[in-house]
């Protein structure tokens, strides 16, 4: 048997939050490939919200060009927001 | 008229129908139809247990929803003879699961609104579950009757073997809530309009006289129950 396509599934955990990667699963079509991710990684209340992506759709970083791709960001201090001063009972920042 | 009878015979279609489907688990063409059927199993299980402790504590006798589907023989089972024989083949569970799916969700929504608190109660909440069954069913049934020749031809031949079972559905039981005949016209509707979406023609197959609400079974259920209650009987109160 030819096994089906492969499929990425991504869950919203609530409303407000984003879709995060779960996991992925095999499926004849788009249709089957969220009810397979219903029953496979909603079975214990994880989601509000699915999505499934073909895993073939998905570009990737190739590992080989790891050094060049992310390697530069390691000594850009000061691109985190950290060199501010928060007032004091500022809340959600 | 007293509601255990009507009760038990809804408990026990959905519990017999859970032990059957039950029977898929790591035994499904792929991993996530396993998880799916062991879901669907489950869901019915929940059905079942909620019915039966109901029907146990309506009868009043002290008997629980354990004792009820364990410490009962064949002839005391009230379920449709559609959910008790065996389903070794996927297409048969298919069509089985569309019929009785589609029945149940009527069945459910129309109950979600009688009489009985607890009954309309069970039934709001199983009536969500149903109808994702019958989804389920209904798109494995467009895949398969219009699939390939080969699956159009084993979906036809299930839908074929299980056809002579539905009308057992729609006859009269003691103090039922439902009229279960009202259901009949809504039922046959959804399951017909599946049948010919999917290229499949509805079966002509006469239907069988069941006496499964007057407790007469194929000889298929006893060895079903003597599967699903050996452990009880075996190990009285055993727990894990």
């Amino acid at each position: 048997m030819t096994q089906w396509p492969l499929w990425e599934v991504f869950v919203r955990s609530r409303r407000g939050l984003s879709h995060v990667h779960v996991g992925s699963l095999h499926a004849p079509d788009a249709e089957l490939a969220l009810r397979n991710a219903r029953d496979v990684y909603t079975r214990r209340q994880e989601g509000v919200s699915l999505w499934v992506v073909p895993s073939a759709e998905i570009v990737a970083s190739d590992p080989g060009e790891r050094e060049a791709f992310f390697d530069p960001a390691d000594d850009k201090v000061y691109r985190h927001p950290t060199f501010y001063s928060v007032p004091d009972g500022v809340e959600h920042l | 008229m007293s509601l255990v009878p009507y009760v038990l015979a809804l408990a026990d279609d959905a519990l017999v129908s859970a032990q059957r489907t039950a029977w898929w688990i790591s035994r499904a063409p792929e991993l996530e139809e396993d998880l799916a059927l062991a879901n669907i199993g489950l869901d019915q299980l929940g059905q079942a247990r909620s019915l039966l402790s109901y029907a146990g504590a309506v009868e009043g006798a002290g008997r629980t929803e354990d004792d009820l589907a364990y410490l009962r023989d064949d002839r005391d089972f009230r379920n449709v003879w559609l959910v008790e024989r065996p389903q070794t083949d996927f297409g048969v569970t298919m069509a089985r699961l569309l019929v009785f799916s589609s029945w149940q969700c009527e069945l459910y929504a129309a109950l979600a609104s009688c009489g009985d608190p607890t009954v309309s109660a069970i039934a709001a909440k199983a009536v969500k579950e149903v109808a994702y069954h019958r989804d389920h069913a209904r798109l494995w049934t467009l895949r398969l009757g219009d699939g390939t020749e080969e699956s159009h031809q084993r979906m036809q031949a299930a839908l074929d073997a299980e056809w002579p079972y539905v009308e057992e559905l729609f006859e009269p039981v003691d103090g039922a809530l439902v009229d279960p005949a009202s259901l009949r016209t809504a039922v046959l509707d959804r399951v017909q309009s599946v049948v010919q979406d999917a290229t499949l023609a509805v079966p002509t197959t006469a239907p069988v006289v069941g006496g499964g609400r007057r407790g007469l079974h194929t000889e298929h259920l006893g060895h079903l129950l003597a599967d699903m209650q050996h452990l009880h009987r075996s190990h009285p109160g055993v727990t894990w």
